[in-house]
This record gives structure tokens, sequence and C-alpha cells, in this order.
């Protein structure tokens, strides 16, 4: 194989792993929060879930896509890439933060109020310790999720690993493809293994 | 003596269908300094209702609670809580807290320097028979139902609050577990003098740890008493609850008239 193939591997990669990040620390950020503002306000869950839902359903070629024309999120490039793949992310992060903190027992987050606690040391000391297990199990869903949507991304210009796999499908090249494929399965299974060990590490207990 | 606790003409009701359904009807009562005021009731009386106005977490929908003459709405929550103690059945210890974590728990909110919190568990481990140096870097999982009820009670002890609060602590412990811990809370209390509001459906543990007795029926109070009134006493809902007591006994004689002879 030629070394000109392998450096581009590598460039790809990175790339790739560039997008994945950016995507699912921005959707981190916007679901844990959104999440936890949710277990607080019942009467919205159901409408912000139906939303995030409905964003899971669009194909995700035509969500990349839909966002092309979209002005100072759209347009050709890893931006709309991210933000589509933001968009895939948010559902599972905002359910899995919403499960884990409504998971906790009752009985010991009405002590936890009832020792005199306020709402933000019953929040950090007690809910979210609680629910970390079960809000990372969502990261780390969405994160291997985003890894495969992501070679998408070459479509609209985003490049990452997708670039190979779109040139291998337009040229017939099955190696191309392969040189796509295999390294975005490859950064999957690391992801899934590293924060499923993650997951354990941190969960209480 | 002064009232620690009163209850004045309080109501409760939740929605209900098209009307509100009441849980509590005109409760009036003092709890005062140094007694263990027992509410004696089946499910649904409204008891825990009751206790949870206590320290606030549930308001009252007409009257007031006083705690230490003031009424609950008028303090701050979060002082009030901290001034209570609250032991419940399910104990609530935090399970990725260290047994020593969770004693130390409200003293640690009210900015205890660290020797002095470590110190106080260590004192309160003992005084409920648990090795400090076996048990206090334990987590909740890893204790029998008995151990982890008394570190609840250490819990509510920690940060010294005049006033205690029990919601069937001792429920779901085996027989003889439970009598153990009752006669370590009576101990406790004759050293501690504290006010405390224990509730139950047990008769025999009302008997057993009340300075006094209140019968709950219904949302409602149906009579206040001392234990040794309370067994003579007549009412209907009363001598349910004594009837208990008294099947026991039979119970057992006539399983022992039954016991094939060897």
């Amino acid at each position: 194989m030629p070394t000109g193939l392998f450096s581009e591997i590598a460039s790809l990669t990175i790339e790739h792993l560039e997008l994945v990040l950016v995507a699912m620390l921005i959707a981190s950020a916007i679901a844990i929060p959104t999440g936890v503002y949710l277990t607080r306000r019942a009467g919205m869950r159901g409408w912000v879930l139906g939303f995030a839902n409905v964003l899971q359903t669009i194909p995700s070629l035509a969500l990349f896509g839909f966002l092309i024309p979209v002005p100072l999120i759209g347009g050709i490039g890893r931006r709309t890439a991210i933000v589509a793949l933001v968009l895939y992310a948010l559902l599972p992060v905002l359910r899995n933060t919403l499960v884990g903190i409504l998971g906790v027992d009752t009985a010991v987050r009405e002590s936890a109020v009832a020792m005199g606690m306020t709402g933000r040391q019953v929040l950090w000391e007690v809910e979210l310790p609680l629910a970390m297990r079960t809000i990372l199990a969502g990261v780390r869903v969405a994160t291997v999720t985003t890894i495969g949507t992501a070679t998408i991304a070459a479509a609209i210009g985003g490049g990452g690993l997708g670039v190979f796999i779109f040139r291998g499908i337009s040229t017939v090249d099955t190696a191309q493809i392969l040189a796509g494929a295999i390294p975005a399965a490859v950064i999957a299974l690391v992801a899934d293994e590293g924060l499923g060990w993650l997951e354990r590490k941190l969960s209480p207990v | 003596m002064s009232a620690v606790v009163e209850f004045r003409r309080i109501a409760y009701s939740v929605p209900r269908d098209a009307g509100r359904l009441a849980i509590l009807e005109d409760l009036s009562f003092t709890v005062d300094a140094g007694e263990t005021l027992v509410l004696l009731g089946r499910s649904g009386s409204g008891k825990t209702t009751a206790l949870k106005m206590v320290n606030r977490l549930i308001t009252p929908t007409a009257g007031e609670v006083l705690v230490e003459g003031k009424p609950t709405a008028a303090w701050d929550p979060i002082r009030l809580r901290r001034r209570i103690g609250y032991v419940i059945q399910e104990t609530g210890l935090f399970p990725h807290f260290t047994v020593a974590e969770n004693i130390g728990l409200v003293p640690r909110l009210e900015g205890w320097p660290a020797e002095r919190i470590r110190a106080r568990v260590d004192e309160l481990l003992e005084q409920l028979d648990l090795a400090p140096g076996e048990f206090a870097g334990r987590y909740p999982h890893e204790l029998s139902g008995g151990q982890r009820q008394r570190v609840g009670v250490a819990r509510a002890l920690a940060a010294d609050p005049p006033v205690l609060l029990f919601d069937e602590p001792f429920g779901a412990l085996d027989p003889v577990t439970r009598l153990e811990v009752q006669r370590q809370f009576l101990a406790l209390r004759k050293r501690l003098r504290k006010t405390a509001i224990f509730v139950t459906h047990d008769v025999r543990e009302a008997l057993m740890l009340a300075t006094r007795i209140g019968l709950m029926r219904a949302g409602r109070l149906e009579m206040l008493a001392t234990p040794q009134e309370f067994v003579h006493e007549r009412s209907a809902e009363a001598r349910a609850f004594l009837a208990c007591l008294d099947w026991k006994l039979e119970n057992d004689m006539e399983s022992d008239a039954h016991r094939p002879v060897q």
C-alpha cells in the first residue's frame, strides 16, 4: 500500500475524531442541562422529548441536505456537519439524563431535602452523582452513533473518513471504501470500550 | 414544659376529580420539650403527612405548624430542616457516601471543621454500638438492615438537632433486630432528652416508646393519651389496635396448646 494512503487515513481519522468530539461536547453541553431542567418541569418533558425524537427520525443524509440552505448554521462544510451531528446526539443524552435523575430513589432525594440541603446541593451532590452512570451510558450510545453518522459529513464537504467512502462509491473502489469504513469501525469500538470503562469507573459504589 | 412543636388547626387536601380529597382535618396538638409523641394509625390515616409538615416537606392547606414558637412558613426552610433530624423506614442513606460521610452530612453543610466532624461521627457510631474503625468507611449496601437504620439515626442526631422526626423507622426490620434497635432508642432518649415525633402503625412499638400516643384515624386525631391511659381506652379504633396485642397472646397460647407433646 502506498504511504500516501496511510497519511491520508491518518489525517482523515483525525478530522473524523474532531467532528465527533466537537459534536459530542456541544450536544452534551446542551442536552445534560436541558435534561436536568426537564426533571423540574414535568409539563414540558413531552414536548422537548418529542422534538428530539422527531430530529432522530430524519434520515441522516436528508438532515445534512436540509441544513445546507439554512443561514448561519448551514452551508457547505464542517460547521453544517457538526450541527447535524449535534442534533442527532441530543436525544440519547437528553433521555438518559432525565431517566437517570428521575430514577434516583425518592427516599434518598427526600432525605437530602429533609437534611436541609439546598436545591443546588441536592443536584450536585446527590442527583448527578447517582445519575452519572445512566447519563454516561447515553453519551456512549450517542458517541458511537455519531462516529458512524459522521461519515456522511463528507457528502456536504465536512471531511472525515466519509471522504474515502464517498470516493470509493463513486469510483467503485472497494479498497477506498474499506479505508474509510475500517478506521471508523475501530474508532467506534475503542470509544465504546473507553466510555464503558469510564462509566464503570465513575459510577458510585 | 414548653411546646417545641405545635399543630394549630391543620388541614390538608389534594385535588381529586372535581373536588378535593381531605387527607388531614382539624389537627391540633402540641409536643413538649423532651417528650416522644407517637402518632399511631392505620395506613392512610394521615400520620406521615402530618409528620412531614414539621420539616416543611409538605405545606398544610390550612392552619399552621409552629416549631420553637415560630410558624414553619416563617422559617427559612433550610435552617428549619437542619434543626430537625429525620429518620425514615427506607433510611434514605446516600448510597454513594460512606457511613462516615452520611453521618457527617449536616455538620459538613453547617460548615464544621473536618476534625470536629470526624470526632462527632466516631462518637455517634460508638453510641449506636457500631465500631468506628470497622464501619466508618463502609457503604450503606455493605450494612445489614439494622445497622443501616442505626446509621440513619446517627445521621439524624449528628448536628444535635432539638427535634427528631421518625417515620416508621424500624418497620422493615425483623422482630428481633427491631426490639434491639427500639431498646437502643429508649436508652438514647433517656440520655439525650430530645423532642421526638414518631410515626408507627405498630401498637406495641407505640406503647414501648411513647410518652404520649396520638391515635390518628381518617385524617383526624382521635385521642391523645399516655400509654398507661391508652391500654384502657374504649374507643373502637383504640380497641382495634389493642386487639393486635391480645390476638398475639391468644394465638401464642393456642399454638402452645396444639403443640404435640414430646
